[in-house]
Order: C-alpha cells, then structure tokens, then sequence
C-alpha cells in the first residue's frame, strides 16, 4: 500500500483545517516574535488550497502537491509561501507522477521538501526555524522507511513525532534568521511559529492515512 | 532588443513608484511592477511575478526586489519556470538599483550588463564579491595596471549631477570593461554621484578589459561635449 492521490486530498484538507483550528495559536506565537501573520496567512493559503480542490481533483499525490505549491507561493503573502510552496514544489518534483508514494519515496520527499526550504530561506538547524521541525522530521521518517518493520503508517507518525518534538526544542533557541532575528535573546523562549505549522501539515499526514 | 526589468515589492505602491521614477529617465525600457498580493495586501505573489516575468518575454530580463520574501517569490518564480536562460536576479537595492538598471538598459545594455549597473548601485565603498564572475586577475582590485586611462576637465556648468551620471554609467555598464573614475565604479550611477565633481573638475579614468579603449574615450566624449548642457 502507498500514498495515493486520495490520501493527498485528504491531507491537504486536514492541513486547511488545522490552520483553521491554530490559526490564533499561530497568531500568538508570531506576535512575541514575529508579525503576528503567520496564522492568518497559512489559514488563508490552505483556504485557498481547499477551494482548488473543490475545482478540480489531481490524478496523482505529485500534482496534489504541485498544485498546493503554486497556491501557497501565490496566497500566503509572507516569507511562509515561498518557503512552503518551494518545499511541496520539490516534494512535488521528487515523487514524481507516480500514482503511489511508498515509504522510501515519501521519506526521499520530506528531504526534497527540507532541503528546498533550506535553499530558499538559508536557514540552518538550529537558527529557530521551520527547519529545526524539518530536519528530525526527515531524519525520523528515513530511519522508519529503512527500519522497514514500521509500515507506511509509522513513518508518518516517526515524521510527526519528530516535527512536534522540534517544533517544542525551538523554545529555548536564539533566532537568526528571519523577523525574529532582530529580536536577538529576546526570541528565546517563544516556539518558532513556522516550526509549529510544519508539525501541524506533517501531523495531518498521519490523519489523511489513518 | 533592449533588457526588460521586473520589479518585486511587498507593496504595490513601491513597485509601482519605483518604476515610475525609473521610466523617467529610462522611457524606452520596458518596466513591470509586480507588488502586493493578489488581493491588494502588503506581500509578494508569485502569481503577480510570474504574470510579470511572461509580459516581459523571459530573453533579456532583470528582476529587482525588495526585502527577504520579495527575493524568494522572485526565485521561487525562477524554479517554477525552470530556471529561464536570460532572465537574471539582481541583489541590489531597490530604487538606486532599478535606476541604474533601467538607464543601463536604455543604453543598450544585455541583461548581465544591466544586473551589474544594478549590483554597482551599493556605491563605491563595495567591492565586487571574488565571485561575480569577473577575472580575478585583472581589474581595479587586483593592483594590475590599466588598460587605458585618460583625464578629462567637466566643462558644463552643473558637473557631475544625476543626469549624466546616469548616461555615463549606463554607457559604461554596455561595455566588456572594468572602468574606475577617480576611483569609483563608473558603472555605478550613485558612485559617480558621490563625486561631487563640479565644473573644472578632472575626472581621472581607468578601464581595464577588452573595451577599455573605447570606454576610456566614451568618457572624454561625453565630458567635452559638457554631456549636452551649457
């Protein structure tokens, strides 16, 4: 069994409505150290992303993806759309027009994905970012997909797990890329927004499939 | 065919202004703002850029942006295109960049050309990174000596102002050489600027590359023909 376009469908819906859900979490946390946008615009985008569902419905999870990639970049506004249209379009890319994404592939994806966030927003492990959810994330699904005894199911979950964990781990951090960076120690002891919306897209993976 | 530039601003007022201000002095050089959202709020949309990259033909472009997520829908824009020969990023900034650029690609300038004039915009006091693809053995950094030089009084009554300093580093930045005018970049508009020459000022030239010669006499013929004005 392998990731099929219908579970992309009910991915990308999950993700709407759990921008919808944390959209004031998102708020508040980008407030202490950002712009206070983040919710808002990933709300907005995978809105939007929804609406593009309900138009047309994609033969195969890469054209899910693509799709999600062009309206994210278009919809979002701030820095988020680049970085999150740059890493469904690579994800995008690597899954190819397959109809199926096994394990291995969707752990070859999520590091696509990563390695096009790190390329457009020049962040590394540990700058406070959505990479610091990214990296455990692929990192965590790799070693499922090679434990092979996981099933596709746990490497989704390996991929969650890890995210959140991340996502938590960037509390005590100092940030040095993006807004929050002006802010110099005074971002240490806020959770990176950006960390947490990944988690929340990487954790509706394991819903869509469960 | 003359380099079009796309301008990528959060606001759609600043892409808007700034072109607007660029035409004035670049009225032949196809200009594109691509600000705001789709929706009229302050942000980049990739939707906006790549209308703007189309419109602009993709031969022969320079994009010019504003802050961090402007660069990144701007290169976004670039990936989902599959990365189009001719259409070039400049990291320079923003209004001084597009002028520079715009006046550069009045002149005649192909599109690296045209992000060179833009990136020569941050002013006399930047190096050229060891990277920007220029011979490493040659040119003002390296202490070799000029291909050519020449030392030219400015004879009209304004000297140095915007207007020919536009026309010189646009006519300059065309050229395959390296230029230096009492020191700075004479590629660069806001270099030349910073002169401060006045009439009776001489501005003492060095070029280095293949069109030195041909640079060095392009400045002597637009300083004694007093750029035009009395």
């Amino acid at each position: 069994m392998g990731l099929d376009a219908n579970w992309a469908v009910k991915w990308l819906t999950l993700c709407a409505q759990a921008m919808a859900e944390h959209r004031v979490e998102l708020i508040e946390l980008d407030r202490a150290i950002g712009d206070s946008d983040h919710g808002e615009n990933m709300d907005r985008g995978f809105q939007a992303v929804l609406a593009k569902l309900g138009e047309s419905t994609p033969e195969t999870p890469g054209a899910a993806l693509k799709m999600t990639a062009m309206t994210l970049m278009s919809k979002v506004g701030g820095a988020a759309g680049p970085l999150y249209g740059t890493a469904f379009l690579r994800a995008a890319t690597a899954v190819g027009d397959a109809a199926e994404i096994d394990p291995s592939a969707w752990a070859d994806a999520l590091a696509a994905a990563r390695d096009g966030i790190v390329a457009r927003g020049k962040a590394e492990p540990g700058d406070k970012t959505m990479v610091d959810a990214w990296t455990p994330a692929v990192d965590a699904a790799r070693a499922a997909a090679d434990g092979g005894s996981a099933g596709l199911l746990g490497v989704l979950v390996a991929a969650a797990e890890a995210a959140e964990a991340g996502a938590v781990a960037t509390d005590p951090l100092i940030a040095r890329k993006g807004r929050a960076s002006y802010l110099g120690e005074r971002s240490a002891g806020h959770r990176d927004p950006g960390a947490v919306s990944s988690a929340l897209i990487l954790r509706a993976a394991v819903g869509a499939a469960a | 065919m003359t380099v079009s530039i796309v301008v990528v601003s959060h606001s759609a007022k600043i892409a808007d202004g700034a072109t607007e201000l660029a035409a004035q002095m670049a009225p032949g050089v196809v200009l594109l703002a691509a600000g705001g959202t789709d929706d009229g709020r302050i942000g980049t949309s990739l939707e906006k850029v790549l209308a703007a990259l189309e419109q602009a033909g993709g031969d022969g472009t320079v994009v010019l942006t504003d802050l961090g997520s402007a660069v990144m829908t701007a290169e976004s824009a670039l990936e989902f295109l599959g990365d189009p020969e001719g259409v070039l990023l400049a990291d320079a900034p923003l209004v001084e960049g597009l002028v520079a650029a715009a006046v550069a690609a009045q002149g005649g300038a192909d599109a690296q050309a045209v992000k060179r004039a833009a990136e020569a915009a941050f002013g006399p006091a930047r190096q050229p990174a060891p990277d920007s693809g220029q011979a490493a053995d040659e040119g003002p950094g390296a202490g070799a000596p000029p291909d050519c030089t020449g030392d030219f009084e400015l004879v009209n009554q304004a000297g140095m102002h915007a207007r020919p300093a536009a026309k010189m580093a646009g006519g300059l930045s065309s050229l395959d050489a390296e230029v230096t005018i009492n020191g700075v970049d004479g590629a660069s508009m806001t270099g030349l600027m910073t002169l401060g020459a006045g009439k009776g000022s001489v501005l003492h030239v060095e070029a280095w590359g293949a069109d030195a010669e041909r640079a060095v006499s392009y400045v002597g013929a637009l300083v004694q023909s007093g750029f035009g004005e009395p």
